[in-house]
C-alpha cells in the first residue's frame, strides 16, 4: 500500500495570477506541513501558468506541479478531474486542500468519489489529531447555525476551505522551492460538456471582495431602486461597494455577483453596513469576518442586532439619508 | 420534441429559515434539536431543482420521478413534489438509512437510480440546507459515470441535450451537455410553483414506492451511519459575545445622524 505523505494545495488562477484563495490555502497548508514535518506542494493547472508558480513558492509551497494544456483554458470538471485524479494517484498526498470556490464546489466531490474517500466542504478550521495524525476538519453546518468537526481515515483526506477563513503567510521571494513541469494526457473524448459562451455581469465601482466598506441591502428594501440610490450614495461617500442578501439577487434587483453569504460571496471588510437585512445565519456566514457590522433595521428583534456592534432601529428610508448626510459632513470637516 | 425522463432528488430537512436562536445543539448526543413548531420542509434548493424539471416537462413532456432518502418522512412534506406535477415518488425509507454522510447517501441514491433504470436528466439542489455539504449530486454523477453541471440558474432541453446557464463568480456560462446527465440547481432558477387543489388531492391519493436497502441491492451495513466515510467528532455552537450598541435619537433621522457621529468618534470611519 502506498504511503500517504505531504499536503497538496489544488490552486487556482484568477486573470492569470495566483488566486487569493490559493495563497490562503498555502498559508494553512504550510502550517499543517510544518506540524507534520512533511512537504507542502501546490498544483497549478491551466493553459498558461506563468509566474504564478513562483508566487506559490513565495507563499509557502516546497514544490509546484505545473500542468499546462490548452484544454485547461476554461475550467470544466471533465478535463480538470483528469489532472486532479492523476496527481493524487501519482504523489499520494496525506491531504488535498481546495478552495470552496466555483471550481472547488464543482470538482472536490467528484474527486473524492472517484478516489473512494470522504470529503468535508466549506471548512473553517483544520487541525491535526495528535494521536492519529488525522486532519480534524471543522465546517459550518445548518446554514451557519452550528459547526461540526469531522475526520476521515481513508487517504487522501480531502477538504475545501472557505475563502478568507485562513491567512496567507508573508510573501517571501527568497523562499526556495521546486517547479515540476508535469504532463497529463487529457482525453478530450471524456469531456462531455461544452462551454458555448461566458457572460460577465460586471459590477461598476469597487469590487466587493476588495472593498474595505460594504453597504449591503436586503429584502426589506422592496425593489431595485434603493440599491441604486440610497445605498449607492452611502457607498460612494465611504468609497465602498454595494452588496446584497440572496433575495434581492434571486429577484433580479441586483446582479448575482453581489450576493453575499453561504452560497454567494464571502467578504470580510472593515465595515459592513447591513440595511433592511434580518441577519439569517446563511447570510451572516458570508460576512461574519467583517471587523465591524452595523445594522439598520426597523425590527428591534431582528437577528442582525445579535451580530452587529452598532445599530439603529428604524425605517431605512428615514435613517440612511440622514446617516449619509452627516457622514459626508464629518468626513469633509 | 422527445419526452424527457427525469429524476429529482429531494431531501426533507428542518426549516433552515427558522430563527437562528431556536437552533440548539444537544452536545451529549451530537445532534441538532429544534422546537416542535419548527416544521420540516423540502430543502429549498431541491424545490428549485423540482421547478427546473417541471419547466422541462411543461415544454417537452415527460415523466418526473421524485426520489428521497430518510426515515419516518412526513408524508405531507415529502409528497409536495407530487402535488405540483411529479409523477412518481420513490422513498428510500428505513432506519438503516439514518445518519448517513454524503458518501453513504449518494451510494444509496445512485443504487436506487440504477434500479429506476431509465432517465435522461437527474436534478438535485446545489446543497441540502441541513449539512450544507453540496456533495451528493456530484457523488451520484460520479457513481453513475455521467457528466454534471452544478449551480444551474436555467435549464433548457433540445433533442437529446441540455443547455444550462451555470452561475460563475462574475456572471454565468452557457454549457451544453448530452443526456444522460446530472444538474444541480440554485435559487436564481426560481421558486417552486404553488400546487393547485387538484394536484394536492391527486398527491394525497398517490402512494409512494418504498425501498429498503435490500431492494436496491445494498446491505444495511453499506448505508446510513455504518456506510459513512467521515466520522463526526463534535457538533457545537461557538459562543458569540457580540453586544450591539443601539444608537437612539428623537427621530429615526436623528438616530441616523447620531450613528455617523458615534462611528466617527469610535474611529470606525
Ligand atoms: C441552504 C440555504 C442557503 C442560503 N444561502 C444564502 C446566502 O448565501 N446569502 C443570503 O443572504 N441568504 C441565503 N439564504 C437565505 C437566508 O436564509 C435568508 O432567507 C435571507 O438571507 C434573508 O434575506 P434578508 O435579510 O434580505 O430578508 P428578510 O429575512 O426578509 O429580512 C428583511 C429585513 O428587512 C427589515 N425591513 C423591512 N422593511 C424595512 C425598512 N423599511 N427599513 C428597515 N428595515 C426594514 C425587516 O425587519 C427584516 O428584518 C440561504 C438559505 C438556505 C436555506
Amino acid at each position: 500500500m502506498a504511503e500517504y505523505k505531504g499536503i497538496v494545495v489544488y490552486g487556482e488562477l484568477t486573470d492569470g495570477k495566483l488566486a487569493s484563495i490559493t495563497t490562503e490555502l498555502l498559508g494553512c497548508g504550510r502550517n499543517l506541513a510544518d506540524q507534520l514535518k512533511e512537504d507542502l506542494s501546490c498544483l497549478l493547472a491551466s493553459d498558461a501558468v506563468g509566474e504564478a508558480s513562483k508566487e506559490a513558492i513565495a507563499f509557502g509551497a516546497d514544490k509546484v506541479y505545473v500542468v499546462e494544456d490548452p484544454a485547461l483554458k476554461d475550467y470544466q470538471s471533465d478535463s480538470y478531474i483528469q489532472v486532479a485524479e492523476k496527481l493524487a494517484r501519482d504523489i499520494s498526498p496525506r491531504a488535498i486542500l481546495m478552495g470552496q470556490t466555483s471550481m472547488g464546489r464543482d470538482i472536490a466531490a467528484r474527486l473524492a468519489f472517484r478516489l473512494g474517500v470522504g470529503l468535508s466542504t466549506d471548512c473553517l478550521d483544520l487541525g491535526i489529531d495528535p494521536e492519529s495524525k488525522l486532519l480534524l476538519q471543522t465546517r459550518s453546518v445548518y446554514g451557519g447555525n452550528a459547526q461540526a468537526t469531522f475526520s476521515c481515515e481513508v487517504m487522501p483526506q480531502i477538504v475545501t476551505i472557505r475563502p478568507k477563513a485562513m491567512t496567507p503567510i508573508e510573501r517571501d521571494e527568497s523562499r526556495k522551492g521546486e517547479i515540476i513541469a508535469t504532463k497529463v494526457e487529457i482525453d478530450m473524448s471524456k469531456v462531455r460538456t461544452k462551454i458555448i459562451e461566458k457572460v460577465r455581469e460586471e459590477v461598476a465601482g469597487v469590487k466587493l471582495e476588495d472593498a474595505s466598506v460594504i453597504v449591503s441591502g436586503g429584502r426589506g428594501l422592496g425593489g431595485p431602486e434603493p440599491f441604486n440610490t440610497t445605498l449607492k450614495e452611502l457607498a460612494d461617500v465611504l468609497h465602498g461597494a454595494v452588496g446584497a442578501t440572496r433575495p434581492p439577487a434571486d429577484n433580479g434587483w441586483v446582479p448575482e455577483a453581489v450576493h453575499i453569504g453561504l452560497t454567494g460571496k464571502i467578504v470580510a471588510p472593515e465595515v459592513y453596513i447591513a440595511i433592511a437585512i434580518s441577519g439569517a445565519s446563511q447570510h451572516i456566514a458570508g460576512c461574519s469576518g467583517s471587523k465591524n457590522i452595523i445594522a439598520i433595521n426597523k425590527d428591534s428583534e431582528a437577528n442582525i442586532f445579535r451580530e452587529a456592534k452598532f445599530g439603529v432601529v428604524g425605517r431605512y428610508e428615514e435613517v440612511v439619508p440622514a446617516f449619509t448626510r452627516k457622514l459626508r459632513e464629518l468626513l469633509a470637516g | 420534441m422527445a419526452q424527457v425522463n427525469m429524476i429529482v432528488c429531494c431531501k426533507q430537512v428542518p426549516d433552515p429559515e427558522a430563527p437562528p436562536a431556536v437552533f440548539k445543539v444537544d452536545t451529549a448526543a451530537n445532534k441538532m434539536t429544534l422546537p416542535p413548531d419548527v416544521k420540516p420542509v423540502i430543502s429549498p434548493y431541491d424545490e428549485n431543482a423540482m421547478e427546473a424539471a417541471l419547466r422541462i416537462k411543461d415544454k417537452a413532456g415527460g415523466k418526473i420521478t421524485v426520489l428521497s432518502l430518510g426515515n419516518q418522512l412526513v408524508r405531507d412534506v415529502i409528497k409536495k413534489p407530487l402535488s405540483v406535477g411529479g409523477d412518481e415518488l420513490v422513498l428510500l425509507e428505513d432506519a438503516a438509512f439514518e445518519e448517513g454522510d454524503s458518501w453513504s447517501t449518494a451510494c444509496a441514491l445512485a443504487a436506487a437510480i440504477k434500479k429506476i433504470g431509465e432517465y435522461d436528466l437527474i436534478f438535485c439542489g446545489r446543497q441540502a440546507a441541513d449539512w450544507d455539504a453540496g456533495q451528493v449530486g456530484l457523488g451520484i454523477a460520479e457513481i453513475l459515470g455521467i457528466p454534471s453541471i452544478t449551480i444551474a440558474r436555467k435549464v433548457e432541453v433540445t433533442d437529446g441535450k441540455a443547455t444550462i446557464e451555470r452561475v460563475i463568480p462574475d456572471g454565468y456560462e452557457v454549457v451544453e451537455m448530452e443526456f444522460p446527465a446530472l444538474i444541480t440547481v440554485t435559487s436564481e432558477l426560481g421558486d417552486l410553483r404553488y400546487a393547485a387543489l387538484k394536484g394536492i388531492m391527486a398527491a394525497a391519493k398517490k402512494q409512494p414506492i418504498i425501498w429498503k436497502p435490500a431492494d436496491i441491492g445494498l446491505d444495511p451495513g453499506q448505508v446510513g451511519a455504518t456506510g459513512r466515510r467521515t466520522k463526526l467528532h463534535r457538533l457545537f455552537q461557538p459562543v458569540k459575545e457580540a453586544k450591539c450598541e443601539i444608537i437612539e435619537g428623537e427621530t429615526p433621522a436623528e438616530a441616523g445622524a447620531n450613528l455617523a457621529t458615534r462611528l466617527r468618534q469610535a474611529k470606525i470611519m
